[in-house]
C-alpha cells in the first residue's frame, strides 16, 4: 500500500469528504509525527506503536569497497517500534491465510 | 520529553480540517485501521517522504532465556520493520523542510540499492553504515 492508495481507501469510506480533506488528512498524521521526531519528541500510539529518535554516536566506519576507514559523526535515526497489538496482528496473519 | 499521542494528532486533524473532534479522532483510527490491515495482510505500506513499513519473515532459531542459561526453541514468525525515508532521518537530526528540496522524490527504499535483500534474515543490518562510509 503506498500514501495515495491509502488516501483512496480513506476516501471511499468517507464520500462526504473532499480529495483535499483526505490529502490533508493523511499529509496532517505523518507530518506531525515527522515534527515530533525533529523536535526531539516521541510519538506513542497505543495497540499500534511508538516512534522514538535514537542516538548514535560518532564512530569509525568503513568503505567496504576500499576498505577505506572513515569517521562517521553522531547521529540521530528515526526508530519505530510495533505496539502489541500490531505485532500480534503481523505474526496472526501468516496463520490466517 | 514530551510524548504526542493519539489526541493530540486528532487535535491537529480538527485544527487542519475543521471537521469534528469526534469526526477527526475517528479519522486517525481509520488511517492507523487501514495500515495495520495492510500489514497484517503481509502488505508493505509505504509513505513516500515518511518511510516504508514492512513484513518481514523470521526463521526458527535458538534462542536462550537470559536467567537460566536454558535454550529455548525460537519459533519462525513474522515481524514488522520500519524503514524511515530520507526526509525523515534528515529531520530527526535537525535539518528544516526547507532544505530538502532535493529530497521531496525520494524513495524510501532506495537504501537497498546496496548492501542485498531486504529480506534477508541474518542480523546484517546492510546499507545504514554503507552509505554514510561512500558518502
Amino acid at each position: 500500500m503506498t500514501k495515495s492508495e491509502l488516501m483512496a481507501e480513506l476516501a471511499a469510506a468517507n464520500p462526504h469528504l473532499t480529495a483535499r480533506d483526505v490529502e490533508l488528512i493523511v499529509a496532517t498524521v505523518f507530518d506531525e509525527i515527522t515534527g515530533a521526531l525533529a523536535r526531539g519528541e516521541r510519538v506513542e500510539l497505543r495497540g499500534f506503536g511508538a516512534f522514538t529518535v535514537k542516538r548514535r554516536s560518532a564512530r569509525t566506519g568503513r568503505n567496504p569497497r576500499t576498505g577505506e576507514t572513515v569517521p562517521v559523526e553522531e547521529k540521530a535515526v528515526p526508530f519505530f517500534k510495533a505496539g502489541k497489538e500490531l505485532r500480534e496482528r503481523v505474526n496472526k496473519g501468516k496463520a490466517a491465510r | 520529553m514530551n510524548t504526542v499521542t493519539r489526541a493530540h494528532l486528532a487535535e491537529m486533524i480538527y485544527m487542519q480540517v475543521g471537521l469534528s473532534r469526534n469526526e477527526s479522532a475517528d479519522l486517525l483510527e481509520t488511517v492507523l485501521e487501514r495500515i495495520s490491515f495492510a500489514l497484517q495482510q503481509g502488505e508493505s505500506v509505504k509513505i513516500s517522504g515518511f518511510g516504508t513499513f514492512s513484513v518481514r519473515q523470521k526463521g526458527r532459531r535458538i534462542g536462550r532465556n537470559p536467567k537460566t542459561g536454558e535454550e529455548v526453541p525460537i519459533l519462525p514468525r513474522r515481524v514488522l520493520v520500519f524503514r524511515p525515508s530520507h526526509v525523515l532521518k534528515a529531520r530527526a537530526n535537525g535539518q528544516m523542510p526547507s532544505d530538502m528540496d532535493r529530497l521531496d522524490e525520494d524513495d524510501p527504499d532506495e537504501d537497498f540499492a546496496f548492501g542485498g535483500d531486504p529480506g534477508d534474515d541474518h542480523g546484517l543490518k546492510p546499507a545504514r553504515s554503507v552509505k554514510r562510509a561512500r558518502g
